[in-house]
């Protein structure tokens, strides 16, 4: 076994003992910031597709992550003020039930994915990082102006949605559906960069011209490469929302964006379980710098700077060294 | 709708788009030379506007708030291009994105730390407040046509600064070939420091002379950051004329469509749901203005290379 | 039999007052080696970018198997089947050498939007690649990162590449560039064995090479098609002596 692959499960089993042990002491705080970190790591797992494997330097993944939230906010706040969402041609409700708010979520995350990436992709480079970046603006300033949805303040969602056979209210179970989601995207993820599709991608990003030339399209392979980044962000989005029980245009912010990237970046680019360990610090430093100053952003700039100026691997990298070919 | 409002949203649209000018110049200077893609460049707008707060805090002079801009802004710049920024000149955009990200957080937590979260207020100087009448008896107010003549005064320095003077050969040619000018005996590594310290003057004076009429606070230097990039991605990355012609487009369109866009919509549907479609409309439309440009030439108005 | 598998008709191509093209037609016959030699400067590359479709020509038209390619993309033409070399090695450095092999033939087979199973578990991709890696001396090699190969190999790698396609026509650009004594002559072995499977378009800066393989040789000067015919018609052909040997001797 790979020092990668021990480092990866060492990460699994701190995402269930620290909970586990959590419920046992009776320390929901605790399960809240470890399902923070485990949705973050799902946002994150959702750039690293796109960044990682396809080398998409995305600075506006927040659009996704607010989507989601606002497919959840939406929906949910129609069911809890009992108004449909529209009467006209047809009849839609309102629900608090998170798989069609997830399912919402996702297809919506993913139109906005492929318009954006459709545009987006005429360009590379600094142009993308900027065009993704003003795409970002675009939904942050649309939401601060749609009143029906609380405008600035955002909406609040009194009781979190249902998940049919759990109890989402307890803490620990909703941590437990927001962990398997994860765990499943992180399959999705590891099958998919052995995949022909993942190969090719890989390549689109090393070297364009060879995918071309052996007849493939790479701005093909990039625009679904950023559809399913978006979606499974976009997923993040809606179960943020949920553990939260608030949304508003912060999650479209562009420092939002940033910091999905900072995961990405902290944790090892694309690494599989890059995500996990970057999400994982971030929480972490927040929970425990954040208790010492409110200036922690200070040092979590600095520690930024160390890993992109010093330590290119992230995390993972230090902690597990290049990574081994596949095969 | 008269003629007077639309002259006078026409001159906000103008004053917008020269400060946004000030900041695009530098960004697009920045990377036509070094290839850098510079998100703390909003930072040093911030720097630029808390200097001239504080100073004329202190002494009471609009002049030497100006002056006090300029150099916190441009040492700011000397300082984060020798210790970080020259680092990343040989590393992909996505290094550069993320160290100059870790620079507008320490930043922007750094001044909250020194200066702490309410916002500070800088006051126009009694020589340019009141409104002044225009040709034709508008009242308008002096201190933002003085932008507008400022913004127009650093375009035409810029200008001339590029095309007559010899640091301005050693940039353009530094735009085309790195080693071409290092060969001829240039100083390259006092060149970019010295075309960063430029780009963050002028950032900084930007914040300073908006600040005066908005509240300076953290994190107003990021929404003129983004802004900044969809000028530049309008008027072609690298090119100062694009940048200009992007400004003024981007600073016209932001202003004159959230104005008159809701009116043009009453015509055609109820006062309310007009305003708040309008105005949602209004808030997206630089951002279609970009896409539209972006669909007919990808590499902006001006753009040399994509 | 005078068919032609790849061929130009006038293709024409200016970048601002240069004439990089002007009026070119080639073509290119079943199991021959057709030779494009020139200056540097002369409009190779950009002739390979008008037949590969990175580069739209101005005027004039490119056919594969007699149909009009000049409207599709590089990947299209690719599918179509044109296979082409790079004169600089354009490979996925990070990946393997099977990776690199595996990617023409899932490009080939169309099997590029499969997102679970496993590239190198797929038996068809996995038979075409490794046999192209063995045909070009690589099956020792399978597993190397392409980063860890030497400059020899990855030219070597660039061939297979192609292979993998089981192209139409060849399209290959220097694929002698930076080869020992040894490599190049391996290599002119190699090629001179590969025309009867499809026809090469090859543009070499090696004399010897060309003059070894060409059936026929097609000499590009500042944009223009001065003289087409076999070796020795071109080897005694006073303005390609004047134009180009005259210069490089």
């Amino acid at each position: 076994m790979s020092r990668e692959t021990l480092f990866n499960a060492a990460l699994l089993l701190g995402l269930i003992a620290v909970p586990a042990w959590a419920v046992m002491m009776d320390e929901p705080f605790t399960i809240t910031l470890a399902t923070r970190a485990v949705i973050l790591a799902l946002a994150a797992a959702g750039l690293n597709i796109a960044l990682g494997i396809g080398g998409l330097v995305s600075l506006g993944h927040a659009v996704f992550f607010g989507i989601g939230g606002y497919a959840m906010g939406i929906l949910a706040h129609h069911a809890q003020s009992y108004t449909p969402l529209m009467e006209w041609p047809f009849l839609i409700e309102g629900t608090k039930f998170m798989p069609v708010i997830w399912l919402l979520a996702v297809v919506v995350s993913a139109v906005a994915a492929f318009l954006i990436g459709l545009m987006s992709l005429r360009t590379t480079g600094a142009y993308f990082i900027m065009i993704t970046l003003a795409f970002g603006q675009m939904f942050y300033y649309f939401a601060i102006s749609w009143s029906t949805y609380g405008g600035e303040d955002g909406m609040s969602i009194y009781i979190r949605n249902d998940f049919p056979g759990l109890n989402t209210l307890v803490p620990i179970q909703f941590y437990g559906l927001c962990l398997a989601i994860l765990v499943v995207v992180l399959i999705f993820t590891a099958r998919l960069r052995r995949s022909p599709f993942g190969l090719a991608l890989n390549a689109a990003r090393q070297v364009p011209a060879r995918v071309e030339a052996v007849g493939m399209d790479p701005m093909r392979l990039k625009l679904v490469a950023f559809v399913i980044s978006g979606v499974i962000t976009g997923l993040a989005g809606a179960l943020f929302a949920d553990l939260n029980r608030f949304v508003s245009p912060t999650m479209f912010s562009w420092q939002f964006s940033g910091e999905i990237m900072i995961l990405v970046i902290l944790g090892g680019v694309g690494r599989l379980f890059g995500p996990v360990a970057g999400a994982v610090t971030f929480v972490a430093l927040e929970h425990f710098l954040g208790g010492i100053t409110e200036f922690w952003h200070i040092f979590l700039g600095l520690i930024l700077l160390a890993v992109v100026l010093f330590a290119r691997g992230g995390i993972t990298g230090l902690v597990a060294g290049k990574e081994a070919t596949h095969d | 709708m008269s003629t007077i409002l639309i002259i006078e949203q026409v001159l906000n649209g103008l004053q917008s788009g020269v400060m946004l000018f000030l900041m695009a110049a530098g960004l697009t200077l920045i990377f036509g030379v070094m290839g850098l893609i510079n998100l703390a460049h909003g930072s040093l707008y911030m720097v630029g506007a808390f200097a001239a707060a504080a100073v004329a805090g202190v002494t009471g002079s609009f002049v030497l708030a100006l002056v006090a801009a300029l150099a916190a802004a441009a040492l700011a710049g000397a300082v984060i291009e020798v210790a970080v920024i020259r680092r990343l000149y040989d590393s992909d955009h996505l290094d550069q994105v993320l160290a100059t990200f870790a620079l507008i957080l320490i930043f922007s937590e750094g001044t909250r730390w020194v200066f702490g979260s309410f916002p500070l207020f800088l006051d126009i100087p009694d020589a340019l407040s009141g409104p002044v009448t225009l040709p034709g008896g508008i009242q308008y107010p002096l201190y933002r046509l003085a932008l507008i003549g400022v913004g127009l005064l650093v375009a035409f320095g810029l200008w001339l600064l590029i095309e007559r003077t010899r640091i301005g050969i050693q940039i353009r040619a530094g735009e085309n070939d790195r080693e071409m000018i290092a060969a001829l005996g240039v100083d390259i590594s006092k060149l970019y420091t010295l075309v960063f310290a430029l780009g963050a003057a002028l950032a900084g004076l930007a914040g300073a002379l908006v600040g005066a009429i908005q509240s300076v606070q953290v994190g107003m230097g990021e929404p003129v950051l983004i802004l900044a990039f969809v000028v530049i991605v309008i008027g072609g990355i690298g090119s100062i004329k694009g940048a200009f012609i992007g400004a003024l487009l981007v600073g016209l369109t932001d202003t004159l469509v959230g104005i008159f866009l809701p009116e043009v919509l009453k015509l055609f549907m109820d006062a309310a749901p007009a305003t708040s479609a309008g105005s949602s409309i209004a808030s997206m439309s630089i951002y279609i203005l970009m896409s539209l440009v972006l669909i007919w030439r990808p590499s902006g108005l001006f753009g040399a290379r994509a | 039999m005078t068919e032609t598998i790849l061929a130009t008709h006038g293709i024409t191509k200016s970048f601002g007052a240069l004439k990089a093209s002007n009026d070119i037609s080639i073509d290119l016959r079943p199991g021959e080696i057709h030779a494009i030699i020139g200056p540097n400067g002369a409009g190779k590359s950009t002739l390979i970018g008008q037949i590969c479709g990175s580069l739209a020509p101005d005027a004039g038209r490119v056919e594969l198997m007699g149909q009009d390619v000049t409207g599709l993309s590089t990947d299209q033409r690719a599918r179509a089947g044109l296979g082409r070399t790079f004169q600089i090695s354009a490979l996925a450095m990070e990946d393997t050498v099977l990776e690199n092999a595996i990617l023409g033939a899932m490009g080939a087979s169309g099997r590029s939007w499969r997102f679970w199973s496993a590239a190198l578990g797929d038996r068809s991709l996995r038979t075409r690649a490794e046999a192209a890696l063995e045909r070009v001396g690589l099956a020792e090699s399978m597993t190397k990162r392409c980063a860890d190969l030497s400059h020899g190999q990855r030219r070597q790698l660039e061939v297979a590449v192609a292979l993998t396609l089981a192209p139409k026509a060849f399209v290959m650009d220097e694929p002698m560039a930076g080869l020992g004594a040894e490599g190049s002559k391996n290599l002119t072995g190699f090629l001179d064995s590969l025309r009867q499977e499809a026809p090469i378009l090859l543009v070499e800066h090696d004399m010897d090479a060309v003059f070894a393989l060409a059936d026929r040789i097609s000499v590009l000067v500042y944009g223009e098609v001065i003289a087409t015919g076999s070796v020795d018609q071109i080897r005694s052909d006073p303005r390609v002596r004047e134009a180009y040997l005259g210069e490089s001797a």
